[in-house]
């Protein structure tokens, strides 16, 4: 290896010319490397800004916080961990947060079930009206919940759902199944046509075949749509806000907003809490998925 | 039936197979049949709750329901008469385009940067990572709620950087003036939007061949030279679906503006869907806040067509 690089060097040294050139592309790239890192940690930044100074402020005790000469980066007066406690114990955050939770699963597992076969059809079981629907079933994620929410907010009184949770469990689908077929068949179509052609001969029906063999496969796919389908629907807020009015059925982002201001008084402490608390669990869980999303939403995207 | 249905299948799975005809062909009978059974569920689901819904909104827009008086009773057009003598309402339709084309050039242009700085190779590329989808995967009420505190009449820290800096003496009232709430709203909601059109456009950064790009660096184009020659009219079509995404999430939205300002100061950020919302929720008028959330469906069909055929026509990739 030493021998290699001398050699290399050494006839780097023949040439002043080159030796120049090559300097300037050294300094050029570490130019560039720090370029990278400087604008690496401004974007990050300016992405979690808003959160590192949740963060601070939840510890902060009152007296600090409303003094508006005080560093607000610092903590002026000892941090407390009461306004934590508070949201714990006070408030029904944990209910917002199972709420979420199950509701969520039940999103998941709703729009897995009748997503991935559609996904299928449109992919592989190639019909004259495949093309067709799958731009009409894109055309629904286009049809947004501030045209529906006022309508649908009947319906769900006519099925007696109203200010009940399980009324987001009956609508978020509408919203996450168009994205969802959308992914699927984007990592469908990247499945080789083979796999399946393969277990039919050896002795699976059309049906059988996609659940041992291309189910299986499209595994990275799942995964993308579950993580999308619960930040979906953990996010989703006008839903929420028109279906849903009693405390103990409210999710996390209705409830904290709502419950945790008073009129005119804010529980600073207290909300800041709830949004770190929430945001970096579904962030650290999204991280790990991200490539699998870019995979999926470059495949739906293209090949779709 | 066998016999009946040769033709189509066959020509349709001529390419590529690798099994006897004999047993393609009744597959592929069996493929009619499962195709429906597999899509029908979704289908059924999506023309129940949101097709449905849709005819129901237009049916809306056309009577008098209210919250108090739910019986439905032809009113024709009045709904729509009195959204237009309505200045809130062409007040709020100026601000959706101001909304929406602020928050969109942001997004795209950022968003751009973004995935250019996250396919770069530098160590802790997880924890920047994360840092960078922390605005979109919070649930944007909680999220509006760390802006709202931020721009605190009294006590923004961004006020209290800038005297300290001594730019300004008192505050700035971010979400107190019309034009700075606006500003603001945009930009809270452009800051949230930017990771996901990174993502998506990420995704594009990837798929370039990088041959292509070595090759023009060898024949002495520089950085910038490569950027806007080789790679955005290389993403035009990723750029395009996430101007798509982004047109159409900004487009509807009304969390940021519901947490931050509820529309004011003085409806100066009173958005199409906003107004909706207050007119038909909190207002009660379910009519007219139906009649106001149809007028965002033709803006956004044309929006959505227009994209589509951009990117169809460039069809690169």
């Amino acid at each position: 290896m030493t021998a290699v690089a001398s050699v290399s060097t050494n006839a780097g040294n023949t040439d002043k010319g080159i030796e120049a050139l090559r300097r300037r592309a050294i300094r050029r790239h570490r130019l560039a490397r720090v370029g990278v890192y400087l604008a690496a940690i401004a974007a990050a930044l300016i992405c979690a800004g808003p959160f590192l100074w949740s963060l601070i402020t939840a510890f902060k005790q009152s007296p600090d916080l409303y003094q508006r000469n005080n560093n607000p980066f610092l903590y002026n007066l000892p941090s407390t961990r009461k306004h934590v406690m508070y949201l714990f114990e006070n408030t029904a955050f944990l209910t917002f947060v199972w709420n979420t939770l199950w509701v969520g699963l039940l999103v998941v597992a709703i729009t897995l079930m009748l997503s991935l076969p559609a996904a299928y059809a449109l992919a592989r079981l190639e019909r004259p009206w495949s093309g067709p629907m799958a731009i009409a079933i894109f055309f629904v994620y286009l049809v947004p919940p501030t045209l529906l929410f006022l309508s649908l907010s009947r319906l769900v009184v006519a099925v007696h759902l109203q200010d009940n949770t399980w009324s987001l469990v009956l609508v978020y689908p509408t919203i996450t199944i168009p994205v969802s077929v959308w992914l699927l068949v984007g990592f469908l179509k990247s499945i080789p046509k083979d796999i399946e052609e393969q277990a039919m001969v050896d002795g699976y029906s059309r049906l059988g075949a996609f659940v041992r063999a291309v189910v299986p496969l499209v595994f990275p796919g799942i995964v993308a749509v579950i993580v999308f389908t619960f930040t979906l629907t953990a996010s989703e807020f006008i839903y929420a806000l028109a279906f849903v009015a009693p405390t103990a059925e409210k999710v996390i982002s209705t409830g904290v907003p709502t419950e945790l201001v008073r009129g005119d008084v804010f529980f600073w402490q207290s909300l800041q809490a709830a949004t770190v608390l929430v945001a970096f669990p579904i962030a650290f869980v999204f991280n790990l998925f991200l490539d699998r999303f870019i995979a999926g939403f470059t495949m739906g995207a293209v090949k779709g | 039936m066998v016999q009946a249905t040769t033709s189509r299948p066959e020509t349709e799975l001529a390419a590529g197979t690798k099994i006897s005809r004999g047993d393609r062909r009744r597959l592929s009978d069996r493929e009619g049949f499962l195709a429906w059974a597999m899509l029908l569920p979704s289908v059924v689901y999506i023309v129940a709750l949101v097709g449905l819904p849709l005819l129901l909104a237009i049916a809306f827009s056309f009577s008098d329901v209210t919250a108090g008086d739910p019986s439905f009773d032809w009113a024709g057009l009045a709904n729509y008469r009195q959204i237009f003598d309505d200045p809130v309402f062409w007040r709020s339709l100026q601000n959706t385009i101001i909304f929406t084309v602020g928050s969109m050039l942001l997004i795209v242009v950022f968003g751009k940067v973004l995935a250019n700085i996250l396919v770069a190779d530098f160590h802790g590329k997880w924890i920047v990572r994360f840092c960078v989808l922390l605005p979109w995967t919070t649930p944007v009420a909680l999220s509006a709620i760390s802006w709202l505190w931020l721009l605190d009449s009294i006590f923004s820290p961004i006020d209290w950087m800038l005297r300290e800096v001594g730019l300004i003496n008192g505050n700035m009232y971010w979400l107190g003036r019309p034009n700075l709430a606006m500003l603001s709203v945009i930009a809270v909601h452009a800051w949230r939007l930017i990771p996901l059109a990174a993502v998506i456009m990420m995704a594009g950064l990837v798929a370039i061949p990088k041959d292509l790009l070595e090759q023009a660096e060898i024949d002495g184009s520089g950085y910038w030279r490569r950027m806007f020659e080789i790679t955005i009219p290389l993403m035009m079509p990723l750029i395009a679906v996430a101007a798509l995404f982004g047109a159409i999430v900004t487009f509807t939205d009304m969390t940021v503006v519901y947490v931050l300002t509820r529309g004011g100061p003085t409806n100066s950020t009173q958005v199409l869907a906003s107004w909706a919302f207050f007119r038909g929720i909190e207002g009660g008028d379910i009519g007219q806040g139906a009649a106001v959330a149809l007028f965002l469906f033709p803006l956004l069909l044309a929006a959505a067509i227009l994209i589509l055929r951009a990117v169809r026509r460039m069809d690169v990739m």
